[in-house]
């Protein structure tokens, strides 16, 4: 919990990983109400920023020609 | 008689007139690109890599030779007998004033023969253990990279792109484009599974797809090429070639077979962006729940500490004293109230014999009290008096005036 990034700056993966975590911390019930009430809001926070980037998500398509990664235009399939 | 031609033919020498019937067959479009079948017969592959070979069938043959650089990407066992289709050029051998097939490609052909060959090179590649279940490695559940190799413009990619747009949104698709039926198609597929290896970072699991068509037309994902790239890729491989019922030598290879490219985009994400969903709203859950429990644990504590602070207040020691001081105060009460009545009692007897002493009562039993008038003197003996003395007698009811005689 020490370097917490913000949560805008965190991939789905990274931010449900780190929401499972602080559920499970609170389980546990083994923090003080002080630290409990910022994993809460940590984890609340977390929440909305799974939420958004389910909602958000859209399919990137890349293409790979030779060892160049570019974009790939869809509108020729 | 003989008859002076008019015309003097022309006479040709062998080079020149092989020369030109080989500028014939050369020049003929027809002939420059063309699909030959029959049976291989007279087959020789001396130390030079070069393959020499009759093609015959029923009614004819044809001599036919594939270069050494031809030849050496030949992934066919040929062999006698075998009935094959071979592309090439037709041209003339001059030296040995031959027409014949330069070729470069032979395929076998006829579902029977294609068959065979199916067969054998899945015996062989079975054998080196290729196609070993325990070779088979675990599909992620959530791919953040997905790498797909397929033609750019083949309808099996639309296919997975929808899927996976359906069920996985959050997933980076890393498209290596590669022709899937031809010739050229089994060196681009393996060129476009070992770029795919080769990204760093590289894909979580990769699609190798294509739709359905004919035998000839799936024939590059039995390539052995392809199926050895499949068998050495580090990263996962799920394989959907063809229908359900088509099954490729790439299928045992590759750590999953899906039916069709679709279920092969869905065998990739068996964790879809609902089941996301369904996790979070979990952990909210959770979470708030966690939070219930804690402060409720917190109230129950302070519940506690109030109670236990509440024993040892002063309070209660001050509620002590405050009872006593009322048992005490009952107890004053009480003695005081006896204290009371024993003086009245007293106060009784005290009356009554003060009754007694009364010198009304006296007077009552006839007694009387006199008085000089001159100094109100009770007059107790005759020695007070004399003749003339006036006095007052007092009698129970009242008093009279007398004078002594």
């Amino acid at each position: 919990m020490s370097k917490q990034k913000p949560v805008e700056d965190l991939t789905y993966e990274e931010a449900f990983t780190e929401l499972e975590s602080v559920v499970t911390a609170l389980e546990s019930g083994q923090r003080l109400l002080d630290e409990s009430m910022s994993l809460f809001e940590r984890g609340q926070a977390l929440i909305r920023r799974c939420a958004e980037l389910l909602e958000q998500a859209e399919l990137k398509v890349k293409q790979l020609s030779g060892e160049e990664i570019t974009d790939f235009s869809e509108d020729r399939v | 008689m003989d008859q002076i031609p008019l015309f003097a033919s022309v006479r040709w020498t062998v080079s020149d007139l092989t020369r030109y019937l080989r500028q014939l067959f050369e020049s003929d479009e027809m002939l420059r690109d063309v699909w030959v079948q029959g049976e291989i017969s007279n087959l020789s592959r001396p130390r030079s890599g070069h393959i020499y070979f009759t093609l015959k069938d029923s009614g004819a043959s044809l001599r036919g030779v594939m270069w050494r650089s031809n030849a050496a990407r030949l992934n066919l066992d040929l062999q006698d007998g075998m009935a094959v289709a071979v592309h090439g050029q037709i041209s003339v051998y001059e030296a040995g004033g031959q027409y014949q097939l330069y070729a470069d490609q032979i395929r076998p052909v006829g579902e029977g023969a294609l068959y065979q060959e199916f067969l054998r090179l899945k015996a062989t590649l079975e054998a080196e253990g290729l196609f070993d279940p325990e070779r088979k490695r675990p599909i992620p559940e959530r791919p953040q990279r997905i790498g797909i190799v397929t033609s750019a413009t083949g309808a099996a990619l639309r296919d997975m792109l929808d899927t996976l747009r359906r069920r996985y949104p959050l997933a980076v698709v890393i498209l290596a484009p590669s022709p899937v039926q031809g010739d050229a198609a089994p060196p681009k597929l393996v060129a476009a599974l070992e770029g795919l290896n080769a990204l760093d970072p590289g894909p979580d699991v990769i699609l190798l797809a294509r739709g359905g068509g004919s035998i000839e037309d799936l024939w590059a994902f039995n390539d052995e090429r392809v199926v050895r790239a499949v068998a050495a890729s580090s990263v996962p491989v799920i394989t959907g070639v063809g229908h359900e019922t088509d099954f490729t030598l790439v299928d045992f290879a590759s750590d999953l077979r899906a039916p069709t490219p679709t279920a092969a985009a869905e065998l990739a994400t068996p964790v879809t962006v609902h089941d996301l969903r369904a996790n979070v709203t979990d952990l909210a859950g959770r979470l708030t729940l966690a939070v219930a429990a804690l402060l409720d644990r917190q109230q129950a504590d302070v519940g506690m500490m109030q109670s236990r602070l509440q024993y040892a207040s002063p309070l209660r020691r001050v509620q002590n004293e405050r009872q006593r001081l009322d048992e005490l105060a009952r107890r004053l009460n009480a003695a005081q109230a006896h204290r009371l009545d024993l003086t009245r009692t007293g106060l009784k007897g005290l009356g009554r014999r003060l009754d007694a002493l009364n010198p009304q009562s006296v007077l009552a039993r006839g007694y009387a009290v006199v008085t000089r008038q001159a100094d109100g003197r009770i007059v107790s003996r005759t020695a007070q008096v004399a003749a003339g003395d006036a006095l007052t007698v007092c009698v129970s009811d009242g008093t009279f005036d007398v004078d002594v005689k």
